[in-house]
């Protein structure tokens, strides 16, 4: 006896739960392979996933075994030249002369020095971006109220088929049919009991008329129970949406970037580097940031994401240009208001030489009362000119919400960026 | 000689209501053989539903738990790589017995895999003497649901982390956690659930019987007025003397009966993997026997339709290739080689006793005199039925399998400089052979010998345990992480001593600190 059954169409990822744990549990390699990774890779290369390798005797599942030593006996396949009483030397390497898979427990995996698995990009970019998050965000006054979602909302009488609620419909369609049939069920009964009762009657007190429209009857009856409609359109019901104002966050990203003559190509690739990583965050976590990019030399202007990370032009350095730029399209776009206000700068530092005070009063005076956290990164192996100590400056009267880092090499920019955006309010795991 | 062909389909594809064609033949034909099997419940899936039966050892369900998901990691990435193939079908010992078919076989991989899984393990499953005492097929699904619906619950009670610690260690002595020498009581779901309150409380009276510090009756004494009858205490817990009177194998069930701190919750848990363990017990004891028991009827079955023209020469040359490459062994010397396989051996052997049966040589009849020229069918079926691969191949391997797969013995002796060839596939070498290669097989050679001696029930409470060494063979560096496990259920200090011929060899101790105490 057999039953085939097609399960296919069942739920996929049973293990996705145990996928977790063993993911959750080991957390910590995986972050550091994580990080490893995100300096070694290019970053135009982080939409994919990425190869975990864990050093096994980390997670092995440790059983009672034989270890190497001792005398044992192999039997093996395949003699060709072999006789009895031979010596062979011992391999060398691989222990005992395959005698360690004879066991059987010698799974894939096992034996290698390292477990190595593949994550996909969603777990890599979690990994990636755990445990950051925008600083002080705010829930500003919600002027424009566009951000709606749907929600369930009961049912209703008529609705696309796409939303049916077959449930539902089914039980309104018996409920139907039950109030429907009852009394020609009835009627019925009673017509068939007549028609008994005169059947039962002598052959001769027997009126044939009567029969026959008994019969008609019953015959019109059933007729009828036949005709209601398994399901009417009147016993539809659909799911239906009600579009719900979400209360949102309005905030918006101000990426300001160097590209001077002074930047060299490696100090341009790093600062694209930190925003592109900065641009993802954001598109994982904040749906619903803006982003704003600025670029300046001497001259600042604002330009789209292709413009921002492919553009090549350069000339000389002035940094309040940009800051200036900045300030504008907020008084014109971005109204603090209503806004959560953030900007990251990346620069190498060289500034033209009376401009920076200037970069400090507009920070001091005009940004900064505005803004919720304003993030620089000096790129540079040298020595601090005048912007990092001007910056000092701000920094010191806005501890809170003026961050300043150094980049060295490529391989400071992820830690620079999680020191940046770490979460502040909750204690770190 | 030409037969009538008329295939039931032909090419590559499938559809059920060919499958279904296919094993009413197979069925037919296994039921012309008196193959007596389970009803089956074939379930076509996809990969990465294989690659999840994969992952949790090709349960229907089971609980959470980490290593599931390294091992769905692993296979993952192997498959994706290349590396290795899933297998094309897995097979469930339960009644019904459940085979899982993977949507991408070909036609004839599909009909294939019905003959070896549906017909051969399943009659297997129910023909086995070690599967009939160790295993209750009706239950196991039923147990299994059982068993993740209650670490669920410990989980939502107890915290995630501490049934995961708690079932790391268990699976550390997963191997030890059978009882050989007695005949387990069938698990059903419904039953457990019932008695588990009931045996919670229970458990814990009896555990703390054997702490109290109340002195022990000298012996002689009556029992006090409500204590114990000799049921309640089948190990002789309260009369006095070592504590346990004999050594125990079975780690898990001591652990269960007898951990001075676990929580009853704990109790229950230790159970479960203790008695998911003892359901594969069987399977690692009959590895051999169960693949080549079913490679022989795949083998035979494929045979009988292609003989009675239901199955094109296209699917009998498809076959072919893949059933050689089930059954290849090898040498130890090529690339490929990764031990004995199971499929080749246990083929090999059961196409030899039927061929002994059906035309012996002389030195057949010499070797197997009881078996020589008896009927195939029955011989077979009396094989299938009363061995595990040790006592199967001591039995059954024949000289011309050991000469077929050019079987030799290597002696491995660190003391020695060299190894040494010690018997090849010629007369003096067949016994010695046949000897070391069940051996070989045997649990009790591949598996260190573990027993616990004493639980320091009147002392520190500690635990010792004896490893009974053999060939000087030690314990692998696992050991440590495997007592540190032990001695986390047990909640006081363990001590392994490994002993040969009576001599202690090593002692190992946790928590570690205790070693200089422990040596000297």
């Amino acid at each position: 006896m057999t039953y085939f059954i097609d399960r296919r169409p069942n739920a996929k990822h049973k293990s996705a739960v145990n996928r977790q744990r063993f993911l959750e549990r080991y957390r910590k390699h995986i972050k550091r392979s994580v990080e490893e990774a995100v300096n070694r890779r290019s970053i135009t290369d982080m939409e994919r996933g990425e190869k975990i390798s864990i050093p096994t005797k980390d997670i092995s599942e440790p059983v009672f075994q034989h270890g190497p030593g001792g005398a044992r006996n192999i039997v093996a396949p395949g003699n060709k030249e072999f006789l009895e009483g031979d010596k062979i030397r011992r391999p060398s390497g691989q222990g005992g002369g395959g005698g360690a898979e004879e066991g059987g427990a010698s799974n894939q995996g096992e034996g290698n020095d390292e477990f190595a698995f593949t994550l996909s990009r969603e777990e890599f970019l979690e990994f990636v971006f755990d445990g950051l998050e925008l600083p002080h965000l705010q829930r500003k006054p919600l002027k424009s109220l566009e951000e709606i979602k749907m929600v369930r909302a009961g049912l209703a009488r008529d609705g696309v088929p796409s939303r049916i609620s077959i449930t539902r419909s089914m039980r309104e369609a018996y409920a139907r049919r039950i109030a429907m049939r009852a009394p020609i069920k009835r009627a019925l009964k009673e017509a068939q009991e007549a028609l008994a009762a005169e059947e039962r009657k002598d052959p001769v007190l027997r009126n044939p008329a009567r029969v026959v429209e008994l019969k008609a009857e019953i015959e019109r009856l059933e007729k009828r129970i036949d005709a209601i409609p398994f399901i009417d359109t009147y016993d539809l019901r659909y799911h239906q949406l009600a579009a719900q104002p979400q209360p949102s966050s309005q905030a918006v990203m101000f990426c300001v970037m160097d590209v001077s003559g002074s930047m060299t190509q490696n100090h341009k690739d790093i600062a694209k580097r930190f925003f592109l990583l900065l641009y993802l965050f954001l598109e994982k976590h904040y749906e619903k940031v803006e982003l704003v990019f600025v670029r300046h030399h001497t001259a600042a202007r604002e330009v789209n994401e292709e413009e921002f990370f492919y553009s090549r032009e350069t000339g000389g350095t002035i940094v309040s240009s940009a800051l200036n730029l900045v300030n504008k399209i907020i008084e014109k776009r971005y109204p603090a208001g209503q806004w959560n206000l953030y900007v990251a700068q990346a620069s190498d530092g060289d500034n033209w030489d009376d401009d920076s005070n200037i970069c400090r009063d507009l920070l001091v005076k005009q940004l900064m009362p505005q803004l919720q956290y304003y993030a620089y990164v000096e790129i540079t192996p040298h020595d601090h000119q005048s912007l990092w100590h001007e910056y000092e400056a701000v920094a010191a009267q806005f501890p809170e919400r003026f961050a300043m880092r150094q980049i060295v090499d490529a391989g400071d920019i992820y830690p620079v960026f999680r020191e940046l955006f770490k979460r502040r309010m909750s204690q770190e795991r | 000689m030409s037969v009538n062909r008329k295939p039931i389909a032909t090419g590559s594809d499938w559809n059920f209501s060919v499958l279904e064609r296919f094993d009413e033949e197979l069925a037919r034909l296994a039921d012309e053989y008196r193959l007596d099997t389970y009803p089956n419940q074939i379930e076509v899936i996809t990969t990465e539903q294989m690659m999840d039966a994969y992952a949790s050892v090709g349960m229907p369900v089971g609980y959470h738990h980490w290593s599931f998901g390294k091992q769905f990691l692993s296979v993952e990435q192997a498959y994706k790589r290349g590396q290795m193939g899933l297998a094309y079908e897995l097979v469930i010992n339960s009644n019904p017995c459940i085979a899982y078919l993977m949507e991408e076989n070909t036609l004839m991989m599909q009909v294939l895999v019905i003959a070896h899984a549906c017909y051969g393990h399943n009659s297997f499953f129910k023909g086995n003497y070690l599967f009939r005492t160790w295993t209750d097929a009706e239950s196991i699904v039923d147990y299994l649901v059982f068993a993740r619906k209650y670490i669920a619950q410990c989980e939502e009670r107890h915290g995630v982390h501490a049934v995961e610690q708690l079932l790391d260690a268990c699976h550390a002595l997963q191997n030890y956690g059978v009882d050989r020498y007695k005949r387990p009581s069938p698990i059903s779901a419904e039953e457990e659930a019932k008695r588990q309150d009931e045996r919670e409380a229970y458990l814990q009276t009896q555990v703390n019987m054997l702490w109290r510090t109340i002195p022990e009756p000298p012996a002689g004494v009556a029992p006090l007025p409500g204590s114990l009858h000799s049921d309640d205490d089948p190990l002789g817990l309260h009369t006095g003397g070592r504590y346990p009177s004999e050594p125990q194998e079975n780690l898990l069930y001591f652990i269960e009966k007898n951990a001075p701190l676990l929580a009853p919750w704990q109790r229950e848990i230790v159970r479960i993997v203790r008695k998911l363990a003892q359901y594969f017990y069987p399977q690692r004891q009959t590895q051999v026997m169960n693949e080549g028991w079913a490679c022989f009827w795949h083998y035979t079955l494929m045979n009988r339709l292609y003989d009675e023209g239901k199955v094109d020469e296209g699917l009998m040359l498809e076959f072919l290739q893949s059933h050689a490459a089930v059954i290849n062994q090898p040498g130890f010397d090529s690339p490929y080689y990764s031990g004995l396989n199971p499929y080749a051996l246990g083929f090999a052997i059961f196409m030899d006793i039927k061929r002994i049966c059906d035309a012996p040589t002389a030195e057949d009849r010499e070797w197997f005199p009881d078996i020589a020229g008896s009927p195939w069918r029955e011989t077979l079926e009396f094989a299938m039925r009363n061995f595990k691969d040790e006592s199967f191949i001591q039995q059954f391997l024949s000289p011309k399998v050991i000469r077929d797969l050019k079987l030799f013995l290597i002696v491995d002796d660190d003391q020695v400089e060299m190894l040494e060839v010690a018997a090849i596939h010629d007369d003096r070498g067949y016994k010695r052979i046949r000897e070391a290669l069940s051996s070989q097989y045997a649990l009790s050679v591949r598996e260190p010998n573990i027993q616990v001696v004493e639980a320091a029930i009147r002392g520190d409470r500690s635990l010792t345990l004896h490893h009974i060494q053999d060939s000087r063979r030690p314990l692998g560096r696992s050991v440590y992480p495997v007592i540190r496990h032990l001695q986390q259920l047990w909640g006081f200090p363990v001590h392994l001593v490994s002993m040969e011929d009576g001599k202690v060899t090593r002692r190992y101790h946790w928590p570690v600190e205790e070693e200089s105490k422990g040596a000297g």
